[in-house]
């Protein structure tokens, strides 16, 4: 199995090799996302885990031993009208309609609530407007 | 006889504020209200434009002197570098120019996420530029490096050069074959997952005036939210196509290179794109205004997305390698509502360039003439049409040897 998730924890978990540990004990590919700590060696990881569902398991219940608060990642869509320029390229790629273009004027609007954050309309933008956004708590 | 007007008659008529000024949109509606006869004496001009990525795209700068005094060999501004063998301190910095530390298709799709156009972006938008430049140095131009940073209120002249702009009309972009493409019509889905295309179709310039009867070298147009001019047939001018019976190319034709001074333009008309695996770009937006002379001229400027066509390309095979590969025709009012058929199957569009902006730039131009503030320019010189006897060339395939014997460097 793959799946997202944002790992916070504390500067004693931060000292250990938890990355390490995820590879060699659970052999489980980690891949990291995004990681941000602060010099007090507080912060989160978003990793990406693939492997066997077992020990994919096992190893989220290392994690929690140790302390650290795992979540499911939520990530939203954010689309910058400031820097779109009402090309439309994306709403063809979108599989809900969360992108669509009025047909009468051609202007594009975007729909978060019926975005599946499937990213097909990621690359397709010319002007980079639309981006992935990690939701992730800003203090632990 | 039919009714006729002059330039200085329409400009007359701008100066006292009553020039009567419709979109190419608004044009259609009213025509077909009052017949083309009673459109052509009430209106005295059509306003055209275009927003879409134009890669041959540019800007000529003159920086002024360093002190010492510098021949500058090699320029880079924001590391993106331009092209300097020619005077001392000018170049010319391309849309579609990448910094030299780009990964391009090294990893691939590249992301080419800061180019020329980019560039010109954050220069017309009065950004702070690094401008590096490394000299031989001269007894005049002693100085070897400069490093420093300007904006473009530091640089003597900066004025836009476009040796391509406007295509009136551009192919319909299709992929056949079993693997995504990245190009510069975008994504392009396998096995005809999506059909790419890029023109205002109704409002676009060059098809509102398919003969170029009115456009021509110095017509005065809006250009990057400025004032510009065209300065001459752009590169690829095409104009003896395949037409349809109301005289618009059925496939790529007629193309504009155009100028205007930078400084008096806005950011929010020339945009830097990037484009996934291929490269990058700018949008640059265009608009034309088209004098109503004659009831001729009207009908030009009344055509309709319903009657603009455009062919189908497969970009896997057919466009790469020059193979002919007939998928028939697009009809522009169908590219728009989203869907088209071909060869039996229904595939959705993509569209490249911004209608809504295009419509925005008809309706400014609209304004400033309306206003007084924009005068029309009868062309100095037509451009080539329908019945120039122009050959569409490529590169011809020869063997360079034996080029330099006798110390002839010509080539045949
Ligand atoms: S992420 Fe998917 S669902 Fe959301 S807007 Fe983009 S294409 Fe549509
Ligand atoms: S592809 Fe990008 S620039 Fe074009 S309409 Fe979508 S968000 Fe806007």
């Amino acid at each position: 199995m793959k799946n997202k998730v944002v790992c916070y924890f504390s500067a004693a978990q931060s000292e250990q090799p938890i990355i390490c540990q995820l590879i060699r004990n659970y052999d489980l590919i980690v891949n990291i996302l995004k990681a941000n700590i602060n010099p007090q060696k507080e912060g989160y990881l978003v990793v990406e885990l693939e492997g066997d569902k077992g020990q994919y398991e096992e190893g989220i219940a290392f994690l929690k031993n140790l302390g650290v608060i795992v979540e499911p990642l939520s990530e939203t869509v954010v689309w910058n009208e400031e820097l779109c320029i009402q090309c439309g390229a994306c709403a063809s790629f979108c599989p809900t309609e969360a992108l669509s273009i009025d047909r009468d004027t051609m202007i594009i609007s975007f729909d978060n609530s019926k975005c599946v954050v499937c990213g097909m309309c990621l690359d397709c933008c010319p002007t980079r407007a639309i981006n992935l956004h990690f939701e992730v708590k800003e203090a632990v | 006889m039919t009714y006729k007007k002059t330039y200085e008659e329409i400009n007359e008529k701008i100066r006292r504020g009553e020039a009567v000024v419709v979109t190419a949109e608004e044009v259609i509606d009213i025509v077909a209200e009052k017949g083309y006869e009673k459109a052509a004496r009430e209106i005295d001009v059509v306003t055209t434009g275009t927003f879409g990525p134009m890669c041959s795209s540019g800007i000529f700068i003159n920086f002024g002197h360093s002190n010492p005094r510098i021949k500058m060999k090699r320029v880079w501004l924001n590391g993106v570098e331009a092209y300097t063998g020619i005077a001392a301190v000018d170049a010319y910095l391309g849309a579609a120019q990448l910094p030299e530390t780009d990964p391009e298709n090294k990893v691939y799709p590249g992301r080419f996420t800061y180019g020329g156009g980019h560039v010109i972006h954050d220069f017309v938008a009065g950004k702070r530029i690094r401008l590096e430049a490394v000299a031989y140095g001269t007894d005049c131009y002693p100085n070897k490096k400069v490093d420093t940073v300007i904006t473009l209120n530091d640089v003597n002249e900066a004025f836009i050069f476009n040796p391509r702009n406007a295509y009136q009309n551009y192919n319909c972009a299709v992929n056949l074959g079993e693997r995504i493409l990245y190009t510069y019509m975008g994504i392009l889905r396998p096995n005809l997952g999506n059909a790419s295309y890029s023109t205002s179709g109704q409002l676009s310039p060059l098809l509102n005036d398919p003969y170029y009867k009115t456009i021509g070298i110095g017509t005065r147009i809006f250009l990057g939210g400025g004032i510009g001019y065209v300065a001459w047939n752009g590169t690829q001018h095409h104009p003896n196509v395949l037409r349809g019976e109301n005289g618009v190319p059925k496939v790529p034709a007629g193309t504009l290179s155009v100028i205007g001074d930078l400084k008096q333009m806005d950011p929010y008309w020339l945009v830097g794109l990037s484009y996934i695996g291929y490269g990058a770009t700018m949008a640059v937006g265009i608009g034309v205004p088209i004098p109503i002379l004659d009831e001729e001229i009207l009908r030009y400027t009344a055509v309709k997305d319903e009657d603009i066509y455009c062919p189908i390309v497969d970009f896997s095979e057919g466009y790469p390698y020059c193979k002919p590969i007939d998928l028939g025709f697009a009809n522009f009012k169908e590219l728009k509502s989203g869907k088209i058929t071909i060869n039996g199957r229904e595939v959705v569009t993509t569209p490249q360039s911004s209608y809504p902006r295009a419509r925005q730039i008809a309706n400014i131009l609209k304004n400033w003439i309306k206003a007084g503030k924009f005068e029309l320019t009868q062309p100095v010189q037509l451009l080539p049409s329908a019945d120039a006897d122009i050959e569409f060339k490529s590169i011809p395939t020869r063997t360079p040897n034996g080029l330099f014997l006798n110390g002839n460097r010509r080539r045949d």
